[in-house]
């Protein structure tokens, strides 16, 4: 346990260091809250409709630039290969980097989400339902990414292959995430839609640590 | 303190990589206290055995046995099982080319943070960067470490935690004259405690004992 604390802590203690890819990640999140709503006009009652898939939509895109950062950094100075000798499995030690990554690429994200529904004019309901919804659904968006980053991490510019790789299985996170969201269906769809956001990540965090460390061993021959 | 008796045997070793025949018929065994030098011209493969013991490659035929027979107390609070333990990956150490230094954090963060994941006393940092030749700058960021420094960094990673086994690649690149006779002297105490050592060097390693010093010339296939 204190050696799983000890790598989260150096994780976010090294995302510290590095601000700026903290903060561009924010921007780029913010930035497509603004963007939409002067792309598709002042209908505010419109807006408020659609605020939950652009919510999702953002995040998932966010999520999508930060996934390089999981492993590539201690790939390339071989961090990751003296982390196989560690004195707990490495599997482990991937799921320790995964609490460390949601904590600082996820984390600030969710707490930018109160500008994202002030310009998409979500009322007060809505925006707490998307908060739950992201804090939910973002560990499997993370999960799924880490895949995607362990299988590319040996590519000089896998960057953009990542996120392709991953798209299809990210889907049902984005359907359920944005109904968990929406209060105007029918009489308990809402519950229904984050309980089964809440098994996709329940499921996805227990499951890919093993096939990430798989992928790891297997891309770094 | 734990009576222990151990070998590391490697029998009829072959590795292809990328369809190319690297090593073929690789046959040693080393008892405690002995090491292995691997000498050979550039691209013969000194790297790539080491790697295979390792455990990052996959070879293609062949066996890598370590025995080990202990007569040990088990402490308390250990926190893997007995199989765990006993594998040859939990039980070395590699020290290659790709450092593992991240540049962001002070020499000590860094040395702390391999203490903890390889299961060591978190006292040994301080001791392990004295002796390496660091003590004046256990409080700077690694960036501001020239080469031979950060090489001296890496090394200080062998003293931060017990393991039975070192491999390692160029030990003395970058190094001055007084960090030669570091490794010197470090290989030899680690042999005086029953360790085993496999080094690949060009250059000459002056340790005391020759008598348990092997040579093993690799050859271009």
């Amino acid at each position: 346990m204190r050696v799983f604390l000890a790598i989260i802590k150096r994780d976010i203690k090294l995302a510290a260091h590095s601000i700026g890819d903290m903060l561009t990640l924010i921007l780029f999140f913010i930035m497509v809250g603004v963007l939409v709503p002067i792309a598709i006009g002042p209908d505010k009652e419109f807006l408020a409709n659609i605020a939950p898939g652009i919510m999702w939509i953002a995040a998932f895109l966010s999520s999508l630039l930060a996934l390089d950062r999981i492993f590539r950094p201690d790939h390339e100075d071989g961090s990751l290969l003296a982390m196989r000798h560690s004195a707990i499995s490495f599997e482990l030690i991937i799921f320790a980097k995964l609490i460390a990554h949601w904590i600082s690429a996820i984390l600030p994200l969710i707490l930018a989400t109160p500008m994202m529904a002030l310009m998409l004019n979500m009322d007060m309901r809505n925006f707490i339902n998307s908060v739950i919804s992201l804090i939910v659904g973002t560990p499997a968006l993370i999960a799924f990414g880490a895949v995607g980053a362990a299988i590319t991490v040996s590519l000089k510019r896998g960057g953009l292959i990542a996120p392709v790789l991953i798209l299809p299985l990210s889907l049902p996170i984005l359907i359920f995430g944005v109904s968990s969201i929406k209060i105007n269906v029918g009489a308990g769809t809402q519950e229904a839609a984050l309980l089964i956001l809440a098994a996709i990540s329940l499921i996805a965090v227990s499951l890919t640590p093993f096939a990430t460390a798989l992928a790891l061993r297997l891309t770094q021959e | 303190m734990q009576q222990q008796q151990q070998q590391l045997r490697v029998n009829n070793l072959s590795l292809e990589r990328s369809g190319r025949q690297i090593l073929s018929d690789i046959n040693f065994a080393l008892k405690e206290g002995e090491a292995l030098l691997l000498r050979g011209d550039n691209g013969v493969g000194k790297t790539s055995l080491l790697m295979s013991i390792a455990g990052y490659l996959h070879i293609n035929s062949g066996e890598i046995e370590w025995e080990i027979k202990r007569d040990t107390k088990r402490e308390e609070g250990e926190e893997w099982g007995e199989e765990e333990e006993n594998l040859l990956i939990k039980n070395l150490h590699f020290i290659g080319h790709q450092q593992a230094i991240k540049p962001h954090l002070t020499l000590e963060e860094n040395l702390l943070f391999w203490c903890q994941l390889y299961g060591g006393e978190e006292k040994w940092v301080q001791e392990a960067l004295i002796r390496v030749g660091l003590a004046n700058a256990i409080s700077y960021q690694a960036a501001l470490l020239s080469a031979g420094q950060s090489k001296r960094l890496s090394l200080a990673r062998l003293l931060v935690a017990n393991r039975p086994i070192w491999l390692l690649d160029e030990p003395s690149s970058a190094l001055d004259k007084n960090g030669d006779k570091l490794v010197a002297d470090l290989i030899d105490e680690h042999l005086d405690g029953g360790g085993i050592a496999i080094i690949a060097t060009h250059l000459n390693i002056e340790l005391k004992n020759k008598k348990r010093i092997k040579t093993l010339m690799l050859k271009a296939i």
